[in-house]
């Protein structure tokens, strides 16, 4: 078994630590370790430095291939359900109930009839990706709660999605805020299939899977009921200001 | 660990052992399933398809985690060891070799060891790199060990080495395609004496004239 390392070993000057050539494989494996590191380090500021360059390159390339590199200002599709969800703009329907006086059903056309919000922030994903200046458009959230009258024991929300799958929560006073809303539009546009449409929450100061997608129900709950990623262990208050680093963002009210 | 020495032509010689060969089957195995987990979880289109993220992100995960592994425990193994010298050390005949190659093409680049410039390059390249996805990857996994932006910059890092790593991989996969006897020797462990000397002249003239005969 030996006698292929052995013989190919090169020259008896293995022994005595006197090897042949010189370890350029090493000074090549942290080498690059160390850039990796740098790169970690200013991955941050380098992404926002060529996220233009990337973005006009892309919008000039008609194959789309470009949009897949990284960076460029991009969006991550996720979906946690075996299969896209959808529903029509004309099936859709979001009911809130729970602890309410009124429940309710809404259509789209009801959304869309109510007092509409505008907010143009950032989406922060919590493994570290980021879409700056996204416009959201849709109905604040304390708008509907307010409609449906919450009973006074009636202490967080639960939402619920129409692909079956996913859920999330948010406390009361959380859900009141005015940068937390049910939108329909985004980017002057409804908002699209990928993109959890037509109709999802936008939780504008928290790390993005507080939003979820395919929104289809919200129920006042006593009490905060962890959603789909907060039972694998990710933060329920997953503020993006408060967690770390970010002091650019704070949350509207101060928080 | 016998079926080396049990089998092939009496022209062959050793190249790999059985330990190189499991090492490099279960790190290809793991590096195929890490990047086509990778593909379904970036690509949208892919992503759109099947969905259950949080399948995806447990196989992405554990496959990558896991990379590091089979050279960790090969290096048990003496023949692992004494390759990996082979890999890291760059001779004088390794000097400009890469060039060469690009130039002229990996026949025409000078004569080789048992490894050529070029193998060694990748093999610390892709070994590199694996420590820098490993980290990374940590710090997106274990989303409490980094502050935000340098989370940013690592899921930054992450996505474009993986770009790299790809690119490098189907290199990797088509040089071995167009050589059917590298590939016999990396399944085999032995490779034909006039495919070394051609390949390998510098080895090749190093190995024993003839195979002992036990």
């Amino acid at each position: 078994m030996d006698k292929d390392g052995g013989a190919t070993g090169a020259d008896p000057g293995d022994e005595h630590g006197k090897l042949p050539g010189k370890p350029v494989g090493r000074r090549v494996v942290l080498g690059v370790t160390a850039l990796g590191a740098l790169g970690v380090a200013f991955g941050a500021q380098i992404e926002n430095g060529l996220n233009g360059v990337l973005a006009s390159i892309s919008s000039k390339d008609p194959t789309g291939l470009t949009g897949l590199l990284p960076g460029g200002d991009g969006f991550q599709f996720y979906n946690v359900a075996s299969s896209l969800p959808y529903r029509s703009d004309t099936d859709y329907r979001l009911t809130v109930d729970g602890l309410v006086d009124r429940p309710a059903t809404y259509t789209l056309a009801d959304l869309q009839a109510l007092p509409q919000t505008r907010l143009v922030k950032d989406v922060q994903c919590v493994t570290g990706w980021r879409v700056p200046n996204t416009e959201f458009g849709g109905v604040l959230l304390s708008q509907l709660l307010d409609a449906a009258g919450v009973k006074p024991e009636g202490k967080a929300l639960r939402f619920t999605c129409f692909d079956g799958v996913y859920s999330e929560s948010l406390t009361l006073d959380e859900a009141r805020r005015p940068d937390v809303m049910v939108a329909h539009q985004m980017d002057n546009a409804p908002v699209t299939r990928d993109h959890g449409g037509p109709v999802r929450l936008y939780v504008a100061p928290m790390y993005f899977y507080k939003s979820a997608k395919w929104l289809s129900g919200i129920t006042v709950t006593d009490r905060v009921i962890t959603g789909y990623w907060e039972n694998y262990g990710y933060d329920v208050e997953a503020w993006v200001g408060k967690s770390n680093g970010r002091s650019g963002d704070v949350p509207i009210d101060g928080e | 660990m016998s079926d080396v020495a049990g089998s092939g032509a009496p022209g062959d010689v050793y190249r790999f052992t059985t330990a190189e060969r499991w090492v490099h089957r279960c790190t290809s195995t793991l590096m195929l399933t890490a990047i086509a987990s990778a593909a379904f979880l970036y690509v949208p289109e892919l992503a759109e398809m099947v969905g259950r993220r949080l399948l995806l992100v447990t196989v992405h995960e554990w496959s990558g985690i896991l990379l590091p592994v089979p050279l960790a425990l090969g290096l048990f193994f003496k023949g692992v060891r004494a390759d990996l010298t082979e890999l890291n050390r760059f001779g004088p005949q390794d000097k400009g070799w890469v060039w060469r190659a690009i130039r002229r093409g990996t026949g025409f680049a000078g004569p080789a060891g048992k490894f050529n410039a070029g193998q060694k390059l990748y093999a610390a390249v892709i070994a590199g790199l694996v420590v820098v996805m490993v980290g990374t990857g940590l710090m997106m996994w274990f989303t409490s060990l980094a502050p935000l932006n340098l989370r940013t910059g690592a899921s930054y890092v992450h996505d474009w080495l993986a770009l790299l790593i790809g690119i490098l991989v189907i290199g990797h996969i088509r040089m071995a395609v167009r050589d059917p006897e590298s590939r016999h020797g990396m399944r085999t462990g032995r490779v034909s004496r006039t495919w070394a000397r051609r390949e390998h002249p510098l080895w090749e003239a190093e190995l024993p004239k003839r195979e002992p005969e036990d």
